[in-house]
């Protein structure tokens, strides 16, 4: 691959969208090339420069205020409650001391393990993803793509693989935040099942895959490898879930 | 009060749609240029997303939504601005000379949000919105060219050449005596 060939491929090659061979001609051809190799770091400057969060314009609370006060049961529970609205303020706020005082309670008598609180988050991360219909941040089926969307994203590449043989296709991938830090999420399809599997450089030593117990319906397992902990998570039954990661974790090859 | 089926409808709406209001009003944001056109565009287009929400079919809310912010924002132009001078495109993306500006001597003032947002600013429209669908929103090529009903390789034209663009002004604006 010459200069020509590479210039126009630096651009997708940042943003994840070259196929795996293009991908190693194009590492090569920058490898050995100062000046492309310039010019991709000068394009990561600019990425870099373009995501910065003061660039972004978060919704004004009063245009949601609005919309919502526009849609037809917000219309409804807002005359409602302006009738009545010294005793629906009371009521409420006696009710959320109620809820707060028997949650204090019945923590203070439960207090589960980090584990089970862990496995909890990793449930409700699974969840809220699939209800704001934000499974996936980048939808690929390739793993070349996917691996690559995560560099500059987190501080740590996480293993990727598509298992589709396997009856596992890999369907893309999203950046979450979990246990206090940003995870990468790797989302497969079992039939009409999601799999959400986190990813996150681990503070444990390494450890086989075991079930954790199952919350909320959703089946949990658990692994620990080369540094790295692992949580699968998803309604599909045990067994299923439980070769799926055996899969994944069989030589747990990952894409260049 | 509403029939019960249009109360569900609210409902589901709000918790598909409305979590991707962030991303409508920046992308109106960044068109309009002002927070109050950006506002009304933002707010049109959710409540046009309402009323089309029974034919939403796909499984991405937030495209779904963005295209409609993209829609209203041009209907909302044809009314209200004379037309932005637009540039001409040709598929030659090396025709803006790269001339290797070297962008790492001026990392440090990157941080700098104000003068990434006025070179962003100055981005004629068909480049802006590619930019802010792509590095702020994260959207593929794919789904960027079906947002902007544009071919892929538009897409990608169209990147690269604002790439350039956002490249220069800002070595400008950092080295003014290195303007090559």
């Amino acid at each position: 691959m010459n200069c020509q060939q590479a210039k126009p491929l630096v651009g997708p090659y940042a943003d994840g969208e070259l196929d795996a061979a293009a991908i190693l001609e194009l590492e090569k051809h920058i490898h050995d090339c100062s000046a492309c190799a310039l010019e991709w770091r000068n394009l990561q400057s600019l990425k870099k420069a373009l995501k910065q969060d003061a660039l972004y314009f978060s919704a004004p609370t009063e245009l949601r205020r609005r919309i919502k006060a526009e849609l037809p049961s917000a219309r409804t529970a807002v005359t409602r409650r302006s009738i009545w609205n010294w005793n629906w303020l009371t009521t409420a706020t006696s009710g959320a001391f109620a809820v707060c005082l028997a949650l204090l309670l019945l923590t203070a008598q439960t207090r589960p393990s980090p584990q089970q609180q862990l496995a909890q988050e990793v449930v409700s991360c699974h969840v809220r993803s699939l209800m704001a219909s934000h499974v996936t941040d980048v939808a690929s089926t390739d793993q070349h793509t996917v691996k690559p969307w995560f560099n500059g994203k987190l501080d740590f590449s996480p293993p990727v693989k598509d298992l589709a043989p396997e009856g596992f296709p890999l369907t893309g991938g999203r950046l979450d935040y979990l246990d206090g830090r940003s995870v990468a999420a790797l989302v497969f399809q079992r039939h009409k099942h999601t799999i959400n599997l986190l990813v996150w450089p681990a503070t444990e030593a390494d450890s086989k895959p075991a079930p954790v117990k199952a919350a909320q319906g959703y089946n949990l397992i658990h692994w620990s490898k080369a540094g790295m902990a692992f949580w699968a998570v998803s309604d599909l039954n045990q067994k299923e879930l439980m070769e799926f990661v055996q899969d994944f974790a069989s030589d747990q090859a990952v894409s260049p | 009060m509403a029939p019960v089926d249009e109360r569900e409808r609210s409902e589901l709406f709000e918790q598909t749609v409305l979590p991707h209001l962030d991303s409508a009003y920046n992308l109106a944001r960044w068109l309009a240029g002002n927070d109050h056109d950006a506002q009304d565009v933002a707010q049109e287009a959710s409540l046009r997303a309402f009323k089309y929400f029974g034919s939403f079919r796909g499984d991405n809310a937030r495209a779904w939504l963005l295209s409609i912010v993209r829609n209203s924002f041009h209907t909302w132009l044809r009314k209200n601005r004379p037309p932005e001078k637009t540039v001409e495109m040709t598929d030659d993306i090396l025709d803006i000379e790269d001339s290797s500006v070297n962008l790492e001597t001026v990392n440090p003032q990157f941080a700098d949000a104000g003068a990434v947002r006025r070179a962003i600013a100055e981005l004629p429209l068909e480049f802006r919105e590619i930019v802010i669908l792509r590095e702020m929103e994260g959207f593929s090529y794919k789904e960027i060219a079906a947002m902007a009903e544009v071919p892929i390789g538009t897409v990608m034209s169209r990147l690269a050449r604002a790439r350039k663009l956002l490249q220069k002004s800002l070595a400008a604006a950092f080295n003014p005596g290195d303007q090559r």
